[in-house]
């Protein structure tokens, strides 16, 4: 068997149609994520990228007035099905956001906060998911000794990281981040990059970034979003060096965008 | 740069600098100085104004705070009212106000807060919802004496609970319940998105976003206008006078169904009387009663104070 085919499928997304009200944000958007991949989402703002990044795990529910056609596979499971529990499928698909969002809580009750919503009340337990979840992040030699400081005390990078290590706190099987480092500096970012390299070997990744080089850095797979369509999507290297869609080029190439 | 053009620069740095001292000169001028006397006199009307509020308020302290003082003893706060000055006390009044803020409280917050949650979180963003939070926020400005008729028809009569602790509870609760739906409402509106979306994105259900993320940190909002708008239930008289707190009570209330009497009555009532003795125990009364409302808004300003360093 090819390695191709050894290549499991995390999401499988078909005709996928949203709509804000009467205006339609994505249009029949059909892609496949695999496991273990990071896969980069880009395109100008208003594309549609985040709103795609956002149907991955219903928190465009939140939003009155959406609607949603098509259907969205996660392991084979259609995650917009009637009897599927929106929270149990959001600890499976977690995400992390534009700009860094802690609680106004410690460091630990933050990265906590996930597992004791879930009911896991053990301190002990509690204890190694907070440890084993700031190591994923690559955060917990720097705050191991101030557990109990406010997180909102943290520099904007290690808020992020923070951030990453809440969202693993919960086991997630696919972390969704929306431009995750649009906020931070140039050091902070790298830092980021270098943990989504790290974190792709047991989490299946999809990042929506603005940042064309951090994309054809970062992702195995990019998918280019242009007025709501998937434009094209395929191997990274590819895209970048040989895209088959004169759109694709004229975007990446800075022509618009 | 070629030496035409440092010339015709050179030129008009000359001009500029020559109308610049034209301007000087101007400026000392009748009209510069008129207006240097307008900027002073603002400065002067703007604190005059100020000194007016205090001066009145320090006016009226030494006052009251010199006729009052010598019946502030023991005596004053275990005597009930009385038609001798000298056994006249506030007993009755001062736990008659106690009791009312023991039963308003805890209704208020609750009711308040409950509402406000509702309208902020649960409700659909439509036209009705608008509606609704346009008259309560016209409630907050209805008189108070409005309100004691509804307690007299609602309450008093409506469900018989009479002239009683309860039915004026009731009614207090009523009149202050939209100023604290609307300070609860702020509050929790000011809540960054952001962090709700967190909790959202972690799998929590939006009662334990509520609890565990929107109400600890819209708290400290909450309880500033919670407790401020108790402070005005303590110094309303209006509303309680028509649910008949004006009765003379010789006993403090031991249960939400009895008569009661409140401080603002109290101190009314001997402001009433002709000799001045009781005019003396009414400002002693009012000593009482601005101390406690100054102890209110001290706790208010405590618990924001404390909140926010948490969670600063």
């Amino acid at each position: 068997m090819s390695e191709a085919v050894m290549t499991k499928q995390a999401i499988e997304v078909k005709n996928l149609n949203l709509y804000y009200g009467e205006k339609q944000a994505l249009k029949e958007i059909s892609m496949d994520v695999d496991e273990n991949t990071v896969t980069a989402l880009i395109g100008p703002s208003g594309c549609g990228k985040s709103t795609f990044l956002r149907t991955l795990n219903r928190m465009n529910d939140l939003i009155p007035g959406v609607r949603i056609e098509g259907e969205i596979q996660l392991h084979g499971e259609n995650i917009y099905s009637k009897n599927i529990d929106v929270e149990v499928l959001r600890k499976r698909v977690g995400m992390v956001f534009q700009a860094p969002n802690p609680f106004p809580k410690s460091i630990y009750d933050n990265v906590a906060y996930g597992p004791r919503i879930h009911g896991i009340k053990s301190k002990k337990v509690l204890d190694e998911i907070v440890e084993k979840s700031l190591r994923g992040a690559a955060l917990w030699d720097e705050v191991k000794d101030r557990l109990k400081d406010r997180a909102t005390g943290l520099s904007g990078g290690q808020q992020q990281r923070l951030c990453i290590a809440r969202a693993l706190a919960v086991e997630p099987e696919i972390v969704l981040m929306d431009e995750p480092t649009s906020a931070l500096d140039p050091i902070s970012t790298s830092k980021i990059e270098e943990l989504v390299q790290e974190l792709k070997k047991k989490y299946t990744i999809v990042i929506v970034t603005h940042n064309m080089q951090q994309a054809a850095r970062i992702s195995d797979k990019t998918a280019f979003f242009l007025n709501g369509e998937l434009i094209e999507y395929d191997d990274t290297k590819t895209l970048f060096s040989n895209p088959k869609n004169q759109k694709t080029e004229d975007y990446i190439t800075g022509r618009f965008g | 740069m070629s030496t035409d053009e440092a010339v015709i620069r050179q030129a008009s740095k000359n001009r500029v600098s020559a109308n610049h001292q034209d301007w000087a000169k101007k400026e000392r001028t009748v009209r510069v100085l008129y207006r240097r006397f307008k900027n002073k006199l603002a400065h002067g009307v703007f604190l005059l104004a100020t000194l007016v509020g205090v001066a009145v308020l320090a006016v009226l302290i030494t006052d009251i705070v010199q006729t009052g003082w010598k019946w502030l003893s023991a005596d004053f706060f275990n005597n009930f009212a009385s038609r001798l000055p000298e056994r006249s006390g506030i007993k009755a009044a001062f736990w008659g106000s106690l009791w009312m803020l023991g039963v308003t409280a805890p209704l208020t917050f609750i009711l308040g807060v409950a509402t406000a949650l509702y309208m902020e979180e649960y409700a659909p963003k439509n036209g009705f919802t608008r509606f609704i939070q346009l008259n309560i926020s016209n409630l907050a400005g209805v008189p108070s004496i409005v309100f004691g008729i509804l307690g007299l028809t609602l309450f008093v009569r409506g469900m018989a609970l009479g002239k009683s602790v309860l039915a004026g509870s009731l009614t207090m609760t009523l009149l202050i319940l939209p100023v604290v739906i609307v300070a609860a409402r702020e509050a929790i509106a000011g809540v960054p998105n952001s962090l709700r979306q967190a909790s959202y994105a972690m799998g929590a259900t939006k009662w334990q976003t509520i609890q565990k993320v929107v109400l600890p940190y819209s708290m400290p909002g909450i309880l500033t206008g919670t407790i401020l708008a108790l402070s005005r239930a303590v110094g309303e008289t209006a509303p309680l006078i028509m649910v008949g707190a004006v009765t003379f009570i010789a006993f403090t209330p031991g249960y939400v169904l009895d008569p009661f009497t409140v401080m603002p009555i109290q101190i009314y009532r001997w402001i009433s009387e002709p000799q001045t003795a009781f005019h003396e125990l009414a400002a002693a009364g009012i000593i009482v009663l601005l101390a406690m409302l100054l102890t209110m808004n001290a706790l208010a300003v405590f618990l924001r104070n404390k909140f926010q360093r948490r969670d600063g």
